[in-house]
């Protein structure tokens, strides 16, 4: 089952930040942002219907795709807790989607040659989509950064909510089966990290207090309401097909 | 990608399959693309494997459904492979296929920026109505997650840039 728990991790940190970021569709500050955001969306959520399904048949239940992510409960739910975090503004949006996307690009780098096909397939895939996000938020986190006072601001504010989540990224699951070390992504997470907020004319604060424990199904109160959310249809109609 | 059919059935199901047009961008099919990646025939069922561009990307059912029907149509019991690895970059799509989307307007993929280092750092993409290399990014996503949108400085036409993967 070491597998099985180690895809179901990454299957829920990119469904949940998925739907984080889905949740901008038609709200962004301008139009081209309203593309950019569900089209990022759109990379995590097909990312994880490919690692569910996986996930599916590893475990060998019967229990497909829609059963992991439409029938489980907050507690059953692996997913960092960095993922979870509410919106707020597009200053923390951003910041969000670049602290994850600058951990998984060296993340499925590494895990190109793993003997799994399916998860050789994702990380080729994904290490780009990954790579496109760093750059599309990583640029917005410099133009706040260094835009005006407000922006500034409200982008060193996003910094300092957030960054006591990051931690947790690092954190090693039980069983890895030859998937990547996550401690090891750290020297290449804080050279992007530090090469962004450089330029971003930001200060990265000292970790105080890191929030862990979602990779043992420990949440903020916010995951529950997500998930209520995104799981009321399939749950009012169980089965429907259309 | 062309894989040599090695049959006479196996070229007429490659022919079937290989004339499918991109839902989203219908002037390319999809061995234009590159994402048709082989054909095998066993008696009379013809298997085709084929590849997304991107993870989610949303034509994938309907590319799958209508290579399927193609083959059906040609005489064959369809099946379709999905092939993640390795994974389809932009470098498969041929040559005929980037002259296709020049002529439809969009600007083929360029030479590959994948660091992510290179923030702020453009492509110099050349415009498909005026070949102009003048021209701006206006956003790094489009219509469909393999587009951005670009705009021309010269003719002031803005238009779509395959993005290169």
């Amino acid at each position: 089952m070491g597998l099985f728990n180690a895809v179901i991790e990454l299957a829920d940190d990119h469904l949940v930040l998925g739907h984080r970021v889905s949740e901008w569709c038609g709200h962004a500050p301008m139009l081209e942002e309203d593309l950019a955001l569900p089209n990022m969306a759109l990379d995590l959520i097909g990312t994880a219907q490919t690692l569910y399904d996986h996930a599916g048949t590893l475990e060998g239940t019967g229990r497909d795709a829609d059963a992991l992510a439409y029938l489980r409960g907050e507690r059953e739910y692996r997913n960092c807790l960095l993922v979870e975090r509410p919106n707020r503004d597009f200053a923390h949006t951003m910041l969000r989607q670049l602290y994850f996307a600058a951990f998984m690009e060296p993340y499925w780098q590494r895990a190109i040659d793993h003997p799994d096909p399916v998860i050789r397939g994702v990380a080729g895939k994904a290490s780009k989509e990954m790579a496109y996000h760093i750059r599309h938020t990583g640029e917005w986190v410099i133009r706040l950064g260094d835009g005006t006072d407000e922006s500034a601001q409200r982008m060193q504010d996003a910094v300092d909510a957030l960054h006591n989540y990051t931690d947790e990224l690092f954190e090693e699951g039980s069983a890895q089966d030859g998937l990547p070390g996550r401690a090891q992504i750290r020297a290449d997470w804080d050279d992007t990290i530090d090469h962004v907020f450089e330029e971003a004319r930001l200060t990265r604060p000292a970790t105080t207090f890191p929030q862990t424990g979602g990779r043992d199904g420990r949440h903020g109160e916010g995951l529950g309401h997500m998930l209520a959310v995104m799981q009321s249809v399939h749950r009012a109609h169980p089965g429907a097909s259309w | 990608m062309v894989i040599a059919a090695t049959s006479l059935d196996e070229a007429s199901a490659w022919a079937a399959a290989s004339a499918v047009p991109d839902p989203e961008v219908p002037c390319v099919t999809v061995a234009d693309l590159g994402i048709l990646r082989w054909i095998r025939v066993d008696n009379d069922v013809a298997i085709a494997g084929v590849s997304p561009t991107y993870s989610g990307c949303p034509a994938v059912l309907a590319i799958e459904l209508a290579v399927e029907a193609a083959l059906r149509d040609a005489g064959f019991e369809p099946r379709v492979e999905r092939v993640l690895s390795p994974p389809w970059t932009t470098d498969w799509i041929t040559s005929e296929g980037r002259e296709k989307l020049r002529a439809y307007g969009i600007a083929p993929p360029q030479d590959s920026t994948g660091s992510k280092r290179a923030l702020f750092g453009d492509v110099a993409v050349t415009c498909p109505r005026c070949g102009s290399h003048d021209t701006e990014k206006i956003s790094e996503f489009g219509s469909t997650a393999c587009k951005a949108q670009y705009r021309c400085s010269a003719c002031s036409e803005p238009f779509d840039y395959f993005k290169c993967i």
